[in-house]
């Protein structure tokens, strides 16, 4: 059969699953210079939480709920854990550290992972969720030969919503004009009256509720566990990086890039998989050593 | 004659007495001591860096490379002597660093740690595509001799325990010396301000490419050390999480003084040793909070204890 | 700048007093209780975080804690019936596994030469198991490994006195998988493989290749995958495996990642065309809700688990696991259950009064080629010069009621253990290339 085919589906969709989980990460990282280690945990509180709920919604009352409305329960899980979470992290801590070293931001959001980590075996427990029910309900499609689930298909549709809607927000909305003024000079938006405190919080908040949501959405396909977390941050950050950090159209392009290759990978040379990610990061930062949309930084003397 | 300086004595001081120290104390203090000691050396090549700048989330990279120089040497040459096995792992970690450092030290901040992790994590997969090398399980390190004498099982731990804590000594002597010379203070001057180092006719990246080759010895000896202790290396060694648990035991120490990756990293394994004792199910909570405040509290670092103390005194004075 | 050079002669003094006070403090601190105070200090390892922990670590530390307090209390049906390990109350000590090797031997010398444990009951990862054997023949501590399935455990460690393994060669898992198969379907003639990119995928695929090779010649593998341990995602994988079109789909992922792929192979329509052989497939038996497709083969790495035979120790074990958590026993807890029931049997053979607590050498010498009752039925000591438990597995298809919501086993084979199992002196890879000379198979 006609492989390129699949490599172009299984690419797109890994590659729709990739943004989702990156553009939290380059979100925060674009407006607060915060590389975010404690990602993985968003997403993974995001997994538990729609896990959990979706769990209780059809084991509660019986069967006869209909399925829609868990498809309604994991974004709104999203949402709430991303809020709750984002809003106590941000200021409850990171509020006060603001203006440290760039890497002592980093190693807080590590403590802040371990913490996390072990934070959600505390209120989940360490067995797997299973909820399956939104995932399996969608039934699946064939295209031109390949069985492919409408949920994964689904996602795609998803993805391109949340990252066309990022960017009308940031380059059509007034508060998209002045965080993109923040972006570009934090001290001087300050001096113009931009309250880039407000600005912290919101960006923080967003991106923790974008990491839940790639969580929750992913959720219903996968089975929940502890360690979930850990094993995207690099992922991850591999996406950021190569498209270049704090851009939404790099984000975009570094998971289209990764996916892309690891299909191939998968479906030509299942020994290369293991290396893809790392080779095309070192690949494109040797030609691009900013990333594919990186800004290049003006040296200051 | 070599003059030692007041810290200078201090250091060997501390090493005579850790070693005699050594002597007395239980099978697993011992083994504590080495292990802390042992990865103390890799954070050293962290913390070496840190002063110029930058961060390496891909330490492990090394720490592996001496590891498994260490393993293969004793598995596949048939060597046994513990000075050649951990020259051997030295060597090659400063090949390989003298060859990526062409690449990474044109990249600074996240860049370079992310690219830094990324040739550790490509070793990682290279590892665990090898099966003759026992893929993830990794192997078992055969036991060593020194200079020809054969420890038996009983004299084994100390002795090792002995020349980690000399490599030590002799690795803090020379960082020492290295960090009040010229090219360590240069280093500062990069993080600090790498365009006006240019102005002044020199060349940060040289400056960066020569810190980071030995930065990467340092580290293997570390690793070589950690594969003789441990009996055992695996792939783990070059995953990014022990990269990370490297990161975290600089910032826990601090960049302010050579002792404080000693005295951090025994710090971190008391620390994990009684968690994992008394809270099995959360102890990685119990570092990340330790870290936190540690952070909150010391933003300079375990060090900054010391330091201060020694200000309040010379105040008071 | 200056401040970092310039440290002054006290506070470098008073660095080399903190390093020598902590580590008398340590010391110091060190529980000197230990066998002193009668009782039987017993060290569990076994994964309490991480992708291990919910599938196997935490069944298996709740099923040692369940057994030990049963122990104590003298509850167990015979032989087992007497209180503690002859007599002494046995005192657990629960270490998390997780962290790599090299940390695990630092808390094996912590678990023995600090917590002076009488005995350690541990251990999923193979590679901490290989790192830990020869630690413990160092130390002459009573070791029992309960899960780990590497084969090279017992031809690294070649003269084994101390270490013992209560659970089988992953080689086992997978002999007996393309026994299953060339007793059910005959027919088969094309597979492929899912598995973990590390080495328990590695190995369990070249295993049961090898073992194909003889027990279905005509079959050829039509494609191998190894996605990442713990990766989670397997749509690529998926679709690289359905357009090959196999009849039996091969897998030794475990945990979450096994749940995943099911979930997503199910979803994708690949096993409604193909079979899954799933090695490690029982321990989520109750939880697939009819995710797998009914006929799915799954094994439990020996009689273990939903395979257990029915006994007296079986229905015991099965009652109060149930009690204390709600669930029946999956195959982790039940070997756990195995490992402590092989240790009591030997310290008891090996005591010389009641009440004492045997040295190790003692239990080991007791422990060798000794056959004990266990929740599995009877466990023979007959492998590794006596260190290595013989058993059979089990195979047996997924099927779910979705009227009752209940999950059962059908078409269960047993295949004996000297069917699947090399004999002592013959690696694995050996013995099933040259067509397992000297199997003994019913």
């Amino acid at each position: 059969m006609n492989s390129i085919y699949a490599v172009l589906i299984d690419g797109t969709i890994y590659a729709s699953w990739l943004f989702l989980v990156a553009a939290g990460l380059t979100v925060i990282y674009g407006v607060m210079r915060i590389l975010n280690m404690a990602h993985g945990s968003f997403y993974a509180i995001g997994a538990y939480a729609a896990a959990s709920m979706v769990g209780w919604y059809f084991n509660g009352d019986g069967a006869a709920l209909p399925v829609w409305g868990s498809y309604l329960m994991l974004v709104v899980c999203a949402l709430a854990a991303g809020l709750v979470v984002g809003l106590v992290i941000e200021r409850g801590l990171l509020r006060l550290m603001y203006g440290r070293d760039e890497i002592l931001m980093v190693i807080i959001t590590y403590a802040l992972l371990l913490i996390l980590e072990d934070g959600m075996k505390m209120v989940w427990g360490v067995d797997p969720y299973m909820a399956y029910q939104p995932y399996a309900a969608m039934g699946r499609s064939v295209l031109g030969g390949l069985k492919v689930s409408n949920y994964d298909l689904a996602l795609i549709v998803v993805s391109l919503v949340v990252g066309g809607g990022l960017w009308a927000w940031l380059e059509r909305t007034n508060t998209g004009k002045v965080l993109r003024a923040v972006i570009h000079d934090r001290e001087v938006a300050m001096a113009m009256g931009v309250n880039v405190a407000l600005m912290f919080t919101l960006t923080f908040v967003l991106g923790t509720t974008l990491g839940a949501l790639a969580g929750a959405l992913t959720a219903p396909a996968i089975s929940v566990a502890p360690g979930l977390g850990v094993e995207v941050i690099v992922l991850a950050f591999a996406v950021v990086v190569v498209g270049g950090l704090g851009s939404i159209e790099g984000a975009a392009a570094g998971a289209l890039l990764v996916g892309l290759a690891r299909a191939a990978a998968v479906h030509y040379a299942p020994e290369l998989e293991l290396f893809v990610i790392y080779g095309v990061m070192s690949l494109v930062l040797a030609v691009r050593p900013q990333g594919l949309f990186g800004r290049t930084l003006v040296r200051k003397i | 004659m070599m003059r030692l300086d007041r810290t200078e004595l201090c250091l060997i001081a501390a090493a005579v007495v850790l070693a005699a120290g050594g002597l007395i104390a239980p099978g697993w203090l011992v083994f504590l001591l080495t292990m802390a000691f042992a990865k103390a050396l890799v954070v050293q090549g962290v913390v070496m860096q840190m002063r110029a700048g930058l961060v390496s989330f891909g330490q492990g990279l090394f720490y592996c490379v001496g590891g498994y120089a260490v393993g293969m040497g004793g598995h596949f040459f048939g060597l046994t002597d513990l000075a050649v096995l951990l020259s051997a792992g030295v060597l090659a970690a400063m090949l390989l660093a003298m060859v990526l450092g062409l690449l990474l030290t044109r990249y600074r901040d996240i860049f370079f740690a992310m690219l830094s992790l990324a040739f550790s994590m490509i070793l990682f997969g290279v590892l665990v595509k090898s099966p003759q090398l026992g893929s993830t399980d990794g192997f078992n390190v055969v036991s060593w001799t020194l200079f020809g004498w054969s420890p038996g099982k009983d004299a084994a731990p100390t002795t090792l325990l002995a020349v980690t804590l000399a490599a030590s000594l002799a690795v803090a002597l020379l960082l020492y010396r290295y960090v009040q010379a010229g090219v360590g203070v240069l280093c500062e001057a990069v993080r600090e301000n790498e365009v006006r180092v240019e102005y002044l006719g020199l060349s940060p990246r040289w400056l960066l490419y020569s810190n980071y080759v030995a930065a990467a010895a340092v580290s293997a000896l570390g690793g070589g050390l950690t594969a003789l202790a441990a009996g055992h290396i695996d792939p783990e060694m070059a995953y990014w999480t022990t990269s990370g648990e490297f990161v975290f035991i600089a910032l826990l120490g601090g960049t302010g003084h050579v002792a404080a990756p000693f005295l951090a990293a025994l710090v971190f394994a008391v620390v994990r040793t009684y968690a994992i004792e008394f809270v099995p199910h959360s102890w990685q909570m119990i570092l990340g909070f330790t870290l936190l405040g540690v952070i909150v509290f010391l933003p300079k670092g375990l060090w900054s204890l010391f330091s201060r103390a020694k200000a309040k005194g010379a105040a008071a004075s | 700048m200056t401040h970092t050079v310039s440290v002054t002669r006290k506070t470098l003094r008073r660095l080399s007093l903190t390093m020598a006070a902590s580590a008398l403090a340590l010391a110091a601190v060190a529980p000197a209780q230990a066998a002193e105070n009668g009782k039987f200090r017993l060290g569990i390892v076994t994964f309490l975080s991480g992708g291990a922990a919910g599938p196997f670590g935490v069944p298996s530390a709740n099923a040692a804690k369940v057994v030990i307090d049963q122990l104590n209390a003298g509850a167990l049906p015979a032989p087992y019936a007497t209180k503690g390990i002859n007599g002494a109350e046995i005192e657990m000590v629960l270490i998390d596994e997780n962290g790599g090797a090299t940390k695990q031997v630092e808390e094996f010398r912590n678990l023995v030469q600090r917590q002076k444990v009488d005995a350690v009951v541990g251990y999923i990862s193979s590679g901490d198991c290989l790192a830990v054997s020869p630690v413990a023949e160092e130390l002459g501590a009573m070791t029992v490994f309960y899960d780990c399935g590497t084969s090279r455990l017992f031809v690294e460690n070649k003269a084994p006195k101390f270490v013992f393994r209560t659970g089988l060669d992953a080689a086992v898992d997978n002999i007996g998988a393309a026994r299953y198969l060339a007793a059910t379907r005959p027919n088969t003639t094309r597979y492929a493989g899912v598995q973990q990119n590390y080495s328990w995928g590695q190995d369990s695929w070249a295993d049961f290749t090898a073992a194909m090779k003889q027990t279905l010649p005509k079959a050829d593998a039509v494609e191998s995958q190894m996605p990442k341990l713990f990766q989670g995602q397997y749509g690529a994988e998926i679709s690289a495996v359905s357009v090959k079109r196999p009849e039996i789909v091969h897998s030794s992922l475990w945990g979450g990642d096994m749940e995943a792929f099911v979930l997503q192979a199910s979803a994708r329509g690949l096993l409604d065309d193909a079979t899954a052989i799933l090695t490690c497939g029982e321990s989520a038996l109750e939880r697939y809700q009819g995710q797998a497709p009914n006929g799915t083969i799954v094994g439990a790495r020996g009689p273990f688990g939903a395979f257990a035979p029915q006994n007296a120790l079986n229905t015991w074990f099965t009652g109060v696991y149930q009690n204390a958590y709600q669930m029946a026993p999956t195959y982790p807890a039940s070997k756990m259950a195995q490992a402590i029931l092989g240790l009591k049997h030997a310290a008891e053979k090996a005591a010389k009064a009641p009440g004492e607590v045997p040295a190790p050498a003692a239990i080991a010498a007791a422990f060798k080629g000794a056959n004990f009752e266990s929740v599995s039925g009877t466990v023979q000591m007959s492998r590794a010069d006596g260190h290595q438990a013989l058993q059979g597995i089990s195979y047996g298809e997924y099927h779910f009621d979705a009227k009752t919501k209940k999950a059962e086993l059908k078409n269960v084979k047993s295949f004996s253990g000297s069917c699947v199992t090399p004999p002592d002196g013959t690696e694995a890879q050996d013995w099933i290339k040259a067509g397992f000379p000297g199997a003994k198979c019913e």
